[in-house]
């Protein structure tokens, strides 16, 4: 029998880079301590040993203008791969996300490529509180000309990594702290997942539940008690490219169960979440039997403390609630259920 | 080669040099003052930002970088653009708006290139291209194919971080490019001793690990050959290189009028200028080499008529097809580039 490897989500992301750097010697990877001895959460171990200074790179403490040189590289035939250890760090970059790096190609008239891509870190928990915790992923998918991809688990990670480092245009790859931990198999050869369509992580047939990054994990926890507590059937997708957005996999779900749960790993006012809804009410609209109800983080700016912290950050039980209360059902008696947290890490598999 | 014909040689060379500059320094002239007299017909309908006053940088950086060289420019780069191309072609059919321009009409004059030139971008947030500029050099650099980067900009741009940050880095990494700080002591309408807390822009990049040059002039040839040492100074160092050159912004920030009687500035000070136009400069030059009149009329005539032609061109060509709305937002596999 054939041994099926496992690695965690980290160490997909890394083997991803390496085995693309091998690949093609115009990637090069740069961003503030991607060499330095802790590597981005080990996601850049062994590529400055292995592919050199020239190419794997620390840079000044200056976001936007190494977006900028980033870009240039690009359509000058690199493929230039930027770190950031926080999306809210990202945001200092704005200007030339938003200003050049979007529309360099259509301000060509396709004359030029952007081969770009900004892998950038969601942090959470032990109090990183208000600028070490954002996911920012509809700001960026607001944008026209930015492809925006968040993904969920180990497989994911390594092949929509690859397939991000192959695309021709500008992407932003969201990673989440706490799913670096999670250990799934991978294959070890190189593959791409297209950056094109969301996954079903769990078929279901009475509510359909759509969620980015963690809360994939909240979702996939919440269908296992409700399958033991109510034999209630959870479809969860993942959306995992929120730009370009294509809602083929949630449409078919939301018209197969009639039910429609967003769980955004972000706030809700004009986010990804708003997007759903408003498809899923202009595609489904005949179908539904119960209004598209959204979970995410509350409208505060993230705290510090855990007791807030804990009331900041929507959870499985949430989602648990949500559906009974769209259901119909009693309320489940959840005290001697396990739930994630900073302290009891998810592992895998999914 | 005797001494003699050795001058002569140098003297002929000197000649067919500033030839080329009065050419393109006409061009573009020639190219705005059309603009100013038809933009009221309200046909180019965009923002104009004219170049006039500062067409002997564009042309003297330009022709010392050569075909090769890549330039980066701003919202004002309309003298970069013809400079560099000498196409007014697509110079009038883009800022017509029309389908037979090659950026189909989606950039117009503030976002004008042309990458097959080596005119690789323009921006209209200031000091953004700066970086941009950067990341090239750095291809470059890592290519080892010798190219020589120069990006435009003003005294406006030095306000921003992205200026200070792109020095930093192109000393830190030791880039092949070359800043070009266009000075006209203003951005927009706000003077620069309104806007630096500090007296000398030179003084300051010299604490960095970059090669300083600076110059005052209207004369092309003296910006030739400085940016020819600035080239030098790139490849023999192996450090970047910041030229510093002052000129005079003849229009209002943007439109195609002069705004001397808005009280920003005076028209004493325009005048002082314009007595070293550096169109006119380089005509009484050509002069003094010995051309002709009658000559450098029938240059001008030739210039002329192709402008002419362009434009007429340009007003007759269809505007873009609706279907480029939506191509090249992205790259697709399907799509040739």
């Amino acid at each position: 029998m054939k041994k099926i490897r496992k690695i965690s989500y980290c160490q997909a992301l890394n083997e991803a880079m390496r085995q693309e750097m091998e690949r093609d010697p115009n990637i090069f990877v740069y961003g503030l301590g991607v060499p330095d001895h802790k590597r981005v959460f080990t996601t850049t171990a062994g590529l400055v040993e292995k592919f050199g200074k020239e190419r794997c790179f620390d840079t000044p403490l200056s976001e936007d203008t190494m977006t900028g040189f980033g870009l240039g590289a690009a359509i000058s035939g690199m493929r230039p791969i930027h770190i950031h250890m926080r999306v809210d760090f990202l945001l200092l970059a704005v200007n030339q996300l938003a200003n050049m790096v979007s529309n360099y190609r259509y301000a060509t008239a396709g004359k030029l490529r952007v081969p770009l891509l900004i892998r950038a870190v969601v942090g959470r928990g032990r109090g990183q509180s208000f600028q070490h915790s954002k996911t920012m992923h509809s700001i960026f998918a607001h944008i026209p000309g930015l492809k925006v991809v968040l993904p969920t688990t180990p497989r994911d990670a390594k092949g929509l990594l690859i397939a991000a480092i192959r695309d021709e245009n500008p992407v932003i790859f969201i990673e989440h702290r706490w799913l670096y931990f999670a250990v799934d198999e991978v294959p070890e050869l190189p593959y791409t997942i297209p950056l094109e369509e969301a996954n079903i992580l769990r078929s279901g047939r009475d509510v359909t539940v759509v969620a980015t990054s963690w809360m994939n994990v909240e979702a996939l926890k919440a269908a296992q008690v409700l399958e033991r507590k109510h034999k209630i059937s959870v479809e969860v997708i993942d959306a995992r490219i929120v730009a370009p957005f294509n809602d083929k996999l949630i449409v078919h779900s939301v018209n197969k169960t009639g039910h429609c749960i967003v769980a955004d790993n972000d706030w809700l006012d004009c986010g990804f979440s708003a997007e759903v809804a408003a498809r899923v009410s202009e595609k489904c609209f005949s179908q539904l039997k119960s209004p598209v109800q959204r979970i995410g983080f509350a409208p505060t700016p993230c705290p510090c403390t855990k007791s807030l912290e804990n009331c900041f950050y929507p959870n499985a039980i949430d989602i648990i609630k949500t559906i009974e209360s769209k259901l119909n059902l009693e309320e489940a008696d959840l005290s001697n259920e396990d739930f994630y947290g900073f302290e009891n890490k998810f592992n895998g598999p999914f | 080669m005797k001494n003699q014909d050795f001058l002569i040689k140098i003297l002929d060379n000197n000649k067919i040099l500033n030839l080329e500059f009065y050419k393109k320094l006409f061009l573009i002239r020639r190219s705005e003052e059309k603009i100013i007299e038809l933009y009221p017909e309200n046909e180019m309908r965009m923002p104009m930002h004219m170049s006039m006053g500062g067409e002997a940088i564009a042309v003297g950086v330009c022709h010392a970088l050569g075909i090769k060289g890549q330039v980066f420019g701003s919202y004002r780069s309309h003298a970069i653009y013809l400079a560099k191309t000498q196409d007014t072609n697509n110079f009038f059919a883009e800022i017509y708006g029309k389908t037979t321009s090659s950026l189909k009409g989606k950039c117009g004059s503030m976002h004008l290139c042309a990458p097959d030139f080596g005119f690789m971008g323009a921006s209209a947030i200031v000091a953004s291209i700066i970086p941009v500029a950067c990341g090239t050099a750095f291809a470059n650099k890592r290519k080892n194919n010798g190219k020589i980067v120069s990006v435009f900009f003003g005294d406006g741009a030095v306000d921003e971080g992205n200026f200070w940050e792109s020095l930093n880095v192109a000393s830190l990494m030791k880039l092949p490019i070359l800043f070009v700080c266009e000075d006209n002591a203003l951005a927009v309408h706000t003077p620069r001793h309104q806007r630096q807390g500090y007296d000398s822009i030179v003084s300051i990049v010299s604490k960095f690990n970059c090669n300083v040059l600076e110059e005052s002039t209207t004369d092309t040839e003296v910006i030739y050959r400085k940016t020819c040492q600035a080239i030098e100074l790139i490849r023999t160092t192996q450090m970047p290189c910041f030229l510093y050159l002052r000129y005079y912004r003849y229009l209002e920030h943007v439109g195609t009028k002069e705004d001397f009687d808005a009280g920003y500035r005076s028209k004493e000070e325009f005048e002082k200028w314009h007595k070293k136009d550096p169109v006119n400069l380089q005509r009484k030059k050509l002069l003094r080499f010995g051309i002709e009149e009658e000559q450098i009329r029938k240059l001008e005539v030739e210039i002329e008529g192709r402008i002419e032609n362009s434009i007429r061109l340009a007003q007759k060509a269809p505007f873009t097809e609706i279907s480029e709305l939506h191509r090249d937002v992205f790259y697709e596999e399907n799509k040739k580039d």
